[in-house]
């Protein structure tokens, strides 16, 4: 061999070599010392009543419980465009939990989404927001949920493709989208504000549904709160973009978020029904700061967008005689929606004109079909407002024609396309958003409950 | 004019397009076994089945069920000869006031002629859109589940050459 193959080799060696102890260093996590589960003794009372108005701020059990399931004992499917995640058990179960963990190991969970054992979480989990959560609040939320029942409830497995389903590929995602800080607070904004925001981007993870995803599934940031997808619903957009025909302001916000509902706007369904059920057993100023910081993201309307909203609350007011031009989708809606969405009965128990309604107001369909096909489903044990599903009386064409006539009707935006197989496609998911949609499971609606740890 | 089907009957009805289904079977046809309730779909009093689905006939308008077959409680059984729906309430007493009872009959029949045995959890779940004031709700459950046995007897009998015991 020549001297210069052989430095040529060398240089080849040492460059592989520095390349993996580069991968190793960004893959590599250590595993964190197991511990006996700490006794309930430990932690402090209101420690852990703080813990749990934080964990329903931060929507927890609604990934981690499965309906009708043991609390935060997880095992529930979460559907992403790359596959099924399964929820993991934050219960303090030692075997099948987090019982095992110190705080430092669940605060590097919540930091950096890496398990006690050192293994990479997918982002399914959503450290890139809880990233921003402070000490403070982590060792709160370890308190609440270490003395939370322990149930044995081993991991189901996910069902990924190769070579998604190979955790340290995560570590590449991380490298490329994981930021630590994302949020400062701003000085020159009010305490509120920076409060909102500090939840927001954090624990309250808003953006992981309202926010699109580029194609490896990170928030696309220079599009925040445009609008994303969860659970074949449209998160809608909570910026300039939004389609609400009145335009939200921070006090509507509040009303919508701590009761579930706003006469302006309807009622929070689907995914964000348990949303706004764990908000309303939070104390007022933080859904006060969360309303006003997410005001700002959605901006002082502009004269045109004003005139809109009030064109549509003169409209919800007057009853406007049917049209002939979609003679099906009028006598449907005469019959089966107009009882009780122009009965004049208040919300929430009477539904919502819908020319208020954002889901007919909305770019995309899915929202309205999901909730004409499926109704709303009566909250077990709280008062709750219901509506039918009319999936069983009515067909996919007879459907698309109330779509088209709601929205011809009540928006004055263009017509939806692809309607029918919205229809076909909601249908199909019917029985994954029924085991999934939600009701109250850790935030008694009693508000005498409220103050107790 | 629309052509409805009503337990196995042809039925020419003269009402518009966006009529309840409700106000025809009991206004024009005279089957008063469905109730009006709340008018509003949340009580379920007024529930048939319409091509072997549970239905809400008040918040369906007539021009959805053209074509297809309607059956209301007459069409299951008789006084005289009542379907083992309509047995099983009755042995269970099931019913206090009874104004809720012909929508839940309708939905349990809908419900045991896809599931013939359903667990309790099912039972509830399907019949979650139905609300009882009189509170008979465990009675209600036992009938659905002796209509379940009675069914599986009543299919059974003719082809079976065992006499009844």
């Amino acid at each position: 061999m020549t001297a210069s193959l052989r430095i040529t080799a060398s240089v080849i060696a040492i460059v592989m070599l520095a390349g993996a102890a580069a991968a190793y260093a960004v893959v590599w996590r250590p595993a964190i010392a197991a511990i006996d589960p700490p006794a309930l003794q430990a932690f402090d009372a209101t420690l852990i009543k703080r813990g749990r108005e934080l964990a329903a701020i931060g929507n927890c059990n609604d990934c981690h419980t499965v309906r009708g399931g043991r609390n935060f004992a997880g095992g529930l499917p979460v559907p992403t465009p790359f596959g099924t995640i399964f929820s993991s058990n934050i219960t303090p179960d030692a075997e099948t939990g987090i019982g095992q963990w110190s705080e430092a190991a669940f605060r590097r969970a919540m930091r950096s989404g890496v398990n006690r054992a050192g293994q990479h979480l997918y982002p399914t989990f959503p450290y890139d927001h809880f990233t921003n959560v402070s000490d403070q609040d982590d060792q709160a939320l370890y308190a609440y949920l270490m003395t939370r029942q322990p149930v044995h409830a081993p991991a189901r497995e996910n069902q990924l493709p190769f070579p998604l389903d190979q955790r340290p590929v995560i570590a590449g995602w991380k490298l490329l989208f994981l930021r630590s800080p994302t949020y400062r607070p701003d000085p020159a904004q009010s305490a509120e504000w920076n409060r909102g925001a500090y939840l927001v981007e954090g624990l309250a993870h808003c953006g992981a549904c309202h926010t699109p995803r580029n194609a490896l599934g990170a928030e696309r940031t220079t599009a925040q709160f445009a609008g994303g997808d969860v659970d074949n619903w449209h998160a809608y957009a909570l910026n300039e973009r939004s389609s609400a025909p009145v335009p939200w302001n921070a006090e509507a916000l509040f009303a919508y978020l701590r009761d579930g509902w706003h006469p302006d706007h309807g009622t929070a369904r689907g995914p964000m029904a348990q949303v706004v059920s764990n908000l309303s057993s939070v104390p007022d100023a933080e859904v006060r700061a969360i309303a006003a910081y997410m005001a700002g993201k959605f901006g002082v309307p502009t004269p045109d967008r004003k005139r809109e909203g009030e064109v549509a609350l003169a409209k919800a007011k007057t009853p406007s005689g049917s049209s002939q031009v979609n003679a099906t989708g009028a006598s449907i809606y005469a019959a089966a929606c107009a009882s009780c969405h122009e009965g004049g009965r208040a919300l929430p128990y009477g539904g919502v004109n819908l020319a208020l309604s954002t889901a007919i107001s909305s770019p995309d369909p899915r929202n309205a079909t999901n909730i004409v096909l499926s109704g709303v489903r009566a909250v077990e044990g709280e008062r709750s407002p219901i509506m039918p599903g009319f999936a069983a009386s009515m067909n996919d064409r007879q459907i698309s024609a109330l779509l088209s006539y709601l929205r011809a009707r009540f928006s004055n935006r263009p017509a939806w396309t692809g309607v029918e197989e919205t229809i076909a496609d909601a249908r199909r998911t019917q029985t994954v958003l029924l085991q999934t949609s939600t009701g109250p499971r850790n935030a008694p609606s009693d508000p005498s409950q409220r103050d107790k740890p | 004019m629309t052509t409805l089907k009503v337990n196995g009957r042809e039925h020419q009805v003269d009402a518009d397009a966006d009529t309840p289904l409700l106000y025809v079977l009991r206004d024009d046809l005279k089957l008063n076994a469905a109730k009006f309730g709340c008018g509003l779909g949340q009580c379920g009093s007024c529930t048939v089945i319409v091509d072997g689905r549970a239905v809400l006939s008040c918040v369906t308008p007539l021009l959805l069920v053209e074509g297809k077959q309607v059956t209301t409680l007459e069409g299951l059984g008789t006084i005289e000869a009542p379907a083992p729906i309509q047995r099983a309430f009755m042995e269970e007493q099931a019913a206090q006031c009874g104004y809720c009872i012909a929508g839940m009959m309708m939905r349990a029949q809908a419900l045991l002629q896809r599931n013939s045995r359903p667990t309790d959890e099912q039972i509830r779940a399907e019949l979650e859109p139905h609300l009882c004031r009189c509170g008979t709700h465990m009675r209600i459950l036992r009938a659905v589940h002796r209509a379940a046995r009675l069914m599986d007897t009543a299919e059974a009998s003719p082809s079976s050459s065992r006499s009844a015991p």
